[in-house]
């Protein structure tokens, strides 16, 4: 046993009692067991899709089930304008909606998570979780309802004689960013409630003792303590709005020019899997990039933000 | 994302499951088609007459070559292609497998339509699919206010800035290329020929796009956009029209002047679909008469049945015939087989339509 146990084992020193030598063996299953899962996720789900996806990017048709490997599918994105003005603009749109998301979302955190007490916290929390109960479809569904030339806005402004005939408040990118930041709300307020949560009030209470004005001490105090929130929070909007597809479409109608659909169009419309491949990995690195950029300018590092 | 996998992951499991379960389940075809081409009420005859159950997937052309070539034509054991998307997704992907014509009964298709969609589907000597249901893609007009419009060109001519409406497909190149006077099918053949054609109704669409409400992508969208006001003229598919007609007898389907399209969906068998047998006998039922009428009911078009017309409702016969005057059906501008190729330039002409403002 401790013969077969200490050669297995190797570093484990010979001095130590019996039991405690087989603890870390024990230990080490037990971490590789615990760790299969999410490697197996990661590899079987992410990893080895990518990688198919990153040769099948590579391939250029030259006829029908003739292929060859080089770049052409990467230098087709940056000679058509089309594309990469479809890039640029879905991640400057998702920058805004995410930096109007920020804005919107942080009063209504500080006031759930610093003004409120008990059973009133729980419940203003859960009515602000409550539209996330129904699927994005359905939210969105909603907004077309709200926004459309003969829905809700358009004939109640109508019926108020604000206007002389039906708007159309669809298909603009005004209605994209609303449904998009209304999407992604909860997103942001949940780690913003919690880092504002571990603030101390004392701090607020010293900095106004000390002669503190208002937006001092949100300079000074609230938003330091609260930046691994605010960095957590717009990291996971802006992916989301960035991967969105459903909100772009409907409430863009044909003005909806966004990245993923035109992934979608090669993918399914196109039968182009060549250059939607393409497509998904600078959609990928354009993410990374922002992300990375975002961090850099804010003296952030991930590692921080999820501690 | 990577739908192969993913295909290939469900087809094992599928396939795992029939595999343990097949001694006590019941025989399956799975079917991919459009809506209403597998009405409940078939359905259930056709499984009480044979004994099979079907599983019915609603999709379009488009998801359905994805989705068989994201699995290499498993996964389905029937499929319902419009006839013109065979032969280029075929030699392109092999998706489809022949037909064996001797499992069909032959006398219960309109015979000119059978021999059609015969040559249409035809690669390298095998015969790959047979018609089914077929329609037009048209003009949908609420009449009383939009009746100056008489061809595709004309829904952009500034009098119904904001009321309109199109489905961003490759129907609306054909149909506007045809509407600017010129020829798209003369010019399949020859790739720089049909990219100039195509630059040139792209800078048609281009210019009416400040006149369209919205790109349509279902039927239901359509009919909703329509009945609510907020469309008065549209191109779309005449069953759309007649179903808005019951409702409103103002709207209906108009034949363009420079013709309407026409589109023959078929019956095909998917490379590596498992029950073919199945799917000759769904073929052969939905193909009499009785059977094709409830079809036509339902889905609103016509049908490759012979003698299945005469049983089809008194409403929808005249709808059909004041659409159709006899000169209009000679008219109508049957798609040919789409050559391998032809959906890239089209990709990148309803790309730069979509992007532009």
């Amino acid at each position: 046993m401790t013969e077969i146990g200490s050669s297995d084992l190797g570093a484990t020193p010979a001095k130590l009692p019996t039991s405690v030598r087989r603890q870390p063996g024990v230990a080490r299953l037990w971490f590789y067991l615990l760790l299969l899962p999410p490697v197996l996720w990661l590899g079987l789900l992410i990893i080895l899709p990518h990688i198919q996806l990153f040769i099948l990017s590579l391939k250029e048709k030259v006829a029908p089930r003739v292929y060859t490997y080089g770049l052409d599918n990467y230098i087709g994105f940056f000679n058509e304008p089309l594309y990469w003005m479809t890039l640029l603009r879905t991640a400057t749109i998702s920058i805004l909606a995410t930096a109007l998301t920020l804005v919107i979302a942080f009063p209504v955190a500080y006031y759930i998570a610093k003004m409120l007490r008990g059973r009133t916290k729980n419940l203003i929390f859960v009515l602000a979780l409550l539209p996330f109960w129904v699927s994005e479809l359905v939210r969105t569904l909603g907004w077309i309802m709200l926004l459309r030339e003969t829905g809700i806005i358009s004939n109640t402004l109508l019926s108020l004689g604000l206007i002389p005939e039906r708007v159309e408040l669809l298909g603009n990118d005004a209605a994209i960013i609303t449904g998009l930041v209304y999407t992604s709300m909860l997103f942001m307020v949940v780690p913003l409630i919690n880092s504002l949560d571990s603030l101390d009030d004392s701090l607020i209470e010293a900095a106004y003792d000390l002669g503190g004005k208002g937006v001092a001490i949100l300079r000074e105090i609230i938003i330091p303590h609260a930046m691994p929130g605010i960095v957590a929070g717009s990291i996971v909007v802006f992916m989301l709005t960035l991967g969105n597809i459903v909100t772009p479409a409907f409430l863009g109608g044909k003005n909806s020019i966004w990245f993923t659909d035109q992934i979608y169009q090669k993918f399914i419309v196109r039968f182009n899997w060549e250059q939607g491949s393409a497509f998904g990995f600078l959609l990928l690195i354009t993410s990374s990039l922002v992300v990375w950029l975002g961090l850099k300018l804010t003296r952030q590092s991930l590692a921080k933000t999820i501690t | 994302m990577n739908r192969r996998f993913f295909g290939t992951t469900m087809a094992a499991v599928v396939a795992l499951a029939a595999a343990g379960m097949s001694p006590v389940q019941a025989e399956t075809l799975r079917l991919l088609t459009w809506g209403g081409y597998a009405p409940d009420a078939v359905v259930a005859a056709f499984t009480a007459e044979t004994g099979i159950d079907v599983e019915v997937t609603l999709s379009n052309n488009e998801e359905m070559i994805s989705k068989l070539r994201a699995t290499r034509g498993a996964g389905f054991d029937l499929v319902q292609p419009s006839q013109d998307r065979i032969q280029g997704p075929q030699v392109e992907f092999g998706i489809y497998k022949p037909i064996d014509l001797s499992q069909i009964d032959a006398g219960q298709f309109i015979t000119s339509m059978l021999e059609s969609t015969k040559s249409v589907t035809t690669v390298e000597g095998e015969i790959y699919g047979v018609p089914h249901v077929w329609g037009t893609s048209g003009l949908v007009l609420d009449r009383s206010v939009a009746s100056d419009v008489a061809d595709f060109t004309d829904l952009c001519n500034g009098n119904h800035a904001g009321e309109v409406s199109i489905r961003l497909k490759r129907p609306v190149l054909i149909g506007f290329a045809f509407s600017l006077g010129l020829d798209p099918f003369a010019a399949y053949g020859d790739a720089d020929a049909y990219t100039d054609l195509m630059n040139t109704v792209a800078d048609t669409l281009i210019d009416c796009k400040d006149q369209v409400k919205a790109f349509w992508e279902g039927g239901d969208q359509l009919i909703a956009s329509v009945t609510s006001g907020e469309v008065t003229a549209a191109m779309a598919w005449d069953t759309g029209g007649w179903k808005l007609n019951t409702e409103n007898a103002d709207v209906t389907y108009v034949a363009p002047s420079s013709g309407a399209l026409g589109w023959i969906d078929t019956f095909a068998l998917p490379a590596r679909g498992e029950n073919d047998s199945a799917a000759y006998q769904w073929i052969n039922f939905v193909m009499q008469p009785e059977i094709a009428a409830q079809i036509t009911a339902v889905a609103g078009n016509f049908t490759a049945s012979q003698g299945a017309d005469e049983l089809a409702s008194a409403e929808l016969k005249a709808q059909f015939q004041d659409s159709f005057p006899p000169a209009a059906i000679d008219n109508i501008n049957w798609y040919p087989a789409v050559p391998a190729g032809l959906e890239d330039i089209e990709g990148r002409v309803l790309d730069r339509i979509r992007a532009s403002n």
